[in-house]
């Protein structure tokens, strides 16, 4: 059956309360998930009190204050810090987003983070995704052309390039798919939305020429039918890009091959 | 602990070439059910207080018996699609697995054929 107790190691205890900044006013509590593999602790939540005055206005420029002036040992990843590079995905408040793009101001209470949900987990809040970047590769997210290359660029007229506004967008933070229960209990087999976002945006090209090919690979009652329109991939994307719709799309596309 | 390759992995046994149909059929039974339904509730709804041989008599009838059996069809259908679904997503033992979705199946044929043979009795004045 599909687990839905945590194991007895994975339970999430009261974790430690760091001394608040000297003389801060104006604080705001992060609970943070930390967990380390280098010892036999269970995951843990630790409380960080953070001088608001003098951090700055995002999510993520309070994890990296934290870093740098409270805990240096507290791991995330982050780069773009605009929401480009899909790095600091992580659940934030109850919600998977970008932090980089998450306004502290927008939320209420405590700031709850956690890395994103139903991963391994490496360290604190980064996550392993090596599955999921292998399942990307899986789909082969390439232009594929029998046809001989041309001198000059492929081309595509106005109308076939609109039909990948929505999908090229897609940074591959893993947002959607780790928010999708389907995802969670069949992991290892169904593709997930980001994947399947992705699958279409090479489906819906024009100038790729390998259609029916990625339509066979995506046949498939996990790879492709476990999607049951749950939607929380939609409602979630920080990019707000529609997955649930794409993954709508293959199943037409697989329809319209057979009707 | 496994040391293939996280691309083999995911590869896994490759696609199955199918789940179309039983998409395709999940949803045609589903629209199939809302007027069949509305129709069987509205039916029984008129029919309270009548006694049990106008009850066979409305049974009998070649229109009411060919909509039944089309609303025992389309509902042991669509529910065994559904559970079979549910039974892939939760079960995941496979021996497991595959005894209840042949359970599943072999159930809805069953209650089917009793429930279609039913009516059929009814229809052509059985028992």
């Amino acid at each position: 059956m599909a687990d839905f107790a945590l194991p007895r190691n994975s339970k999430v205890q009261d974790g430690k309360a760091w001394p608040k900044t000297e003389g801060a006013t104006n604080t705001r509590d992060f609970k943070v998930y930390r967990w380390s593999p280098d010892d036999d602790d269970n995951p843990r939540v630790d409380t960080y009190t953070v001088d608001m005055d003098t951090c700055g206005p995002m999510v993520l420029d309070a994890l990296i204050k934290i870093k740098n002036e409270i805990d240096p040992t507290l791991t995330f990843r982050r780069s773009c810090r605009e929401g480009v590079c899909g790095s600091c995905a992580m659940n934030i408040d109850g919600t998977n987003t970008l932090a980089c793009t998450s306004f502290n101001s927008d939320i209420k209470g405590d700031v709850k983070i956690n890395p994103l949900p139903h991963q391994e987990v490496v360290k604190d809040l980064v996550p392993d995704m090596t599955h999921f970047f292998a399942q990307y590769r899986e789909v082969e997210p390439w232009l594929k052309t029998d046809s001989q290359a041309p001198e000059r660029e492929r081309l595509q007229s106005v109308e076939e390039r609109e039909k990948i506004d929505g999908l090229w967008e897609c940074i591959l933070c893993a947002c959607c798919t780790t928010s999708c229960p389907s995802y969670w209990w069949n992991a290892d087999r169904y593709l997930g939305p980001a994947v399947l976002l992705q699958a279409y945006r090479w489906l819906a090209d024009s100038r790729d020429e390998a259609t029916g090919d990625r339509l066979d690979n995506l046949e498939d009652p996990f790879r492709l039918y476990r999607c049951h329109t749950i939607m929380n991939c939609a409602k979630t994307c920080p990019k707000s890009l529609n997955p649930a719709k794409a993954i709508a799309e293959i199943k037409k596309m697989m329809l319209e091959r057979q009707l | 602990m496994s040391l293939r390759s996280p691309l083999g992995r995911a590869r896994g046994l490759g696609s199955a070439k199918s789940g179309t149909q039983h998409w395709w059929a999940q949803r045609l039974t589903a629209i199939a059910l809302v007027p069949l339904t509305i129709w069987f509730v509205i039916a029984m709804v008129a029919a309270t207080g009548s006694d049990h041989a106008s009850a066979r008599e409305f049974i009998g009838n070649p229109v009411t018996a060919v909509l039944l059996i089309l609303l025992i069809v389309a509902t042991f259908h669509h529910a065994q699609l559904g559970l079979q679904v549910v039974i892939e997503d939760y079960v995941h033992t496979k021996p497991v697995e595959i005894a209840l979705l042949i359970a599943v199946k072999g159930a809805a044929i069953v209650l089917a054929l009793i429930a279609i043979f039913a009516v059929l009795s009814i229809a052509f004045g059985g028992a």
